[in-house]
């Protein structure tokens, strides 16, 4: 029975890293470049979230939203500011620009809110569930956030494939001047993916505050970089890959902790991450490009 | 229709195009000839929006697209189908062809979905397959169809029977007489000098990024010096 609980933490948990991977994923598949902002946006959303409920006095549902706007603008904002100007720069300087964007929504949040953690109320009201005579219990938060992540990926994966700003984004994606050539905007494009992973990083911090309520400045660095690491894990650039390798790592995580050791837990995570890139450099669900002469 | 004027593009410090100046009629076929590297691509990609020129005009209907972005380009019916194809490999046959029609109303695009599967039949078949699982001949074929989709008032297309047998070489030059003689004015840039000129009205021979020759495609065929460089013999 532990082990089922530890599984259905560890899917919960995994939940919250394939929404932030997510982001990732489909930032780098489209602007092809690493926003290591990204876990950054995520601990804005969860003040937002958090000045929203406590300050203002809003339902949780509206904090959320209030959260995911808030963090939507500020996607978008960065992208322009910080991104859009190097879209021709080597990589490497496009890079140091997102760590420095990170590093300054750090220190913003550290002006506005100080270092003090706040403890985040759960926006989550669900009762828990008890199966088994009571012998495994199963909180609201994990079994929103489970739920949370499903419907996401569901909504994601329609717009990508059924979608015309789907169809842009894959074209962007696979070769950003043919795009060009068929009448696609990429800088529109590009904004859009922005928006929908700075989206999807608001309920990612919401949830993760939820699970585990102290919020910091550096709340979003870690599980950020967590996510990112699943993208990897998963094949960077693939939707679903981001999914599984989200789900993966929180898995391998949570076991990890119950049964190797607390402190060992994110050293066996990366140290799977090595062994599977090193078996399969396109991680999970990566793919190679076909390509006929 | 198309007017360009003195048109010089600089890779860094590689002066690709050195003051190339031609124009497109309306109805007309025009045929950009010329051997590797000799600026062809670049010229297209330039009236397309994707390179900036150093110095020069450029002209579609009257207005300037100098300035325009590449999307906005193709939104004035000035399509382009490049070099090398540059299908979505990882989409499907209709989505490569929806993609061709991204600037149209999507209820819209029925009567030229359904021309371009009469026209290949091979691609009505395969519709739902990945464009990238085509063949060569198949993937022109497609190349093809995504640029109908668009509608172009001018087509310019880069070098369209690159890497074909001959046969569908033949098929791809009927394709484009009869997309020209429904209304549809032609750029044509080949290094297949002999076939182009069978087709087209007018032709400019480009060496190392300078046109060296022009005229109509009668005298071309029959010019000396462009015979031994082009037609072989
Ligand atoms: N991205 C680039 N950067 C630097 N130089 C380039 C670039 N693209 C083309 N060139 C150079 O510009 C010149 C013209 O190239 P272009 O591709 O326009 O020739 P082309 O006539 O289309 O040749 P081909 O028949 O081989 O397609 C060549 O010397 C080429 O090396
Ligand atoms: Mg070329």
């Amino acid at each position: 029975m532990d082990f089922l609980s530890y599984l259905i933490s560890g899917i919960s948990l995994g939940s919250i890293y394939a929404i932030i991977a997510l982001g990732y994923t489909m930032v780098y598949g489209i602007a092809k470049m690493l926003n290591f902002a990204h876990g950054d946006v995520i601990m804005v959303g969860g003040y937002m979230s958090f000045m929203a409920t406590t300050h203002f006095g809003w339902p949780p549902l509206l904090s959320v939203l209030f959260a995911m706007a808030v963090c939507t603008l500020l996607g978008i904002v960065i992208e322009q500011l910080a991104y859009k100007p190097l879209r021709s720069a080597p990589a490497l300087a496009v890079l140091i620009t997102a760590i420095g964007v990170s590093y300054f929504l750090q220190n913003a949040a550290l002006l506005i809110w100080s270092a003090n953690p706040k403890s985040f109320s759960s926006v989550v009201f669900l009762e828990a569930l008890r199966l088994f005579d009571g012998r495994l219990i199963i909180s609201g938060t994990t079994i929103v956030t489970i739920i949370v992540c499903l419907v996401i990926i569901l909504i994601l994966n329609t717009i990508v494939n059924k979608t015309k700003v789907g169809r842009a984004m894959r074209a962007v994606s696979e070769d950003k001047d043919a795009a060009q050539l068929m009448g696609v905007n990429v800088n529109k494009t590009i904004s859009i993916t922005f928006a929908i992973g700075s989206a999807l990083a608001a309920i990612a911090g919401v949830l993760l505050c939820s699970a585990y309520p102290i919020l910091m400045p550096t709340t979003g660095a870690m599980p950020g970089i967590k996510a990112f690491t699943a993208a990897v894990f998963g094949g960077i650039g693939s939707i679903p890959g981001a999914f599984l390798g989200g789900i993966l790592l929180g898995i391998i995580e949570i076991l990890g902790k119950a049964y190797i050791s607390t402190q060992l837990s994110d050293a066996i995570v990366f140290a799977v991450l090595i062994i599977i890139l090193l078996v399969k450099p396109t991680g999970l669900l990566g793919k190679k490009v076909l390509v006929k002469v | 229709m198309l007017n360009v004027n003195g048109l010089q593009v600089f890779y860094g410090n590689i002066h690709a195009i050195k003051d190339v100046s031609f124009y497109v009629e309306e109805g007309e076929i025009v045929t950009l000839i010329g051997a590797n590297g000799a600026g062809k691509s670049t010229i297209l990609n330039t009236i397309s929006g994707l390179i900036r020129p150093t110095v020069g005009t450029i002209e579609f209907l009257g207005q300037s697209i100098l300035n325009l972005s590449p999307h906005k380009v193709v939104r004035k019916r000035l399509v382009q189908c490049p070099e090398g194809r540059r299908l979505f490999l990882q989409m499907s046959v209709k989505e490569n062809l929806e993609m061709g029609a991204y600037t149209r109303e999507e209820n819209d695009i029925e009567a030229e979905m359904a021309d371009v599967y009469r026209r290949f039949p091979i691609l009505d078949e395969r519709r739902n397959q990945l464009a990238g699982s085509l063949s060569g001949g198949e993937q022109q074929m497609l190349a093809m169809g995504r640029a109908m989709m668009a509608k172009p008032t001018l087509l310019m297309l880069d070098e369209p029977s690159m890497g074909l047998a001959p046969l569908l070489v033949e098929q791809i030059f009927e394709l484009i007489v009869e997309l020209n003689d429904s209304g549809t004015t032609i750029l044509l840039v080949e290094q297949n000098a002999q076939m182009a000129l069978s087709i087209a009205d007018r032709g400019y021979v480009l060496e190392t990024g300078s046109i060296v020759t022009t005229g109509n495609c009668a005298d071309l065929l029959n010019d000396e010096e462009l015979r031994k460089a082009y037609l072989g013999g």
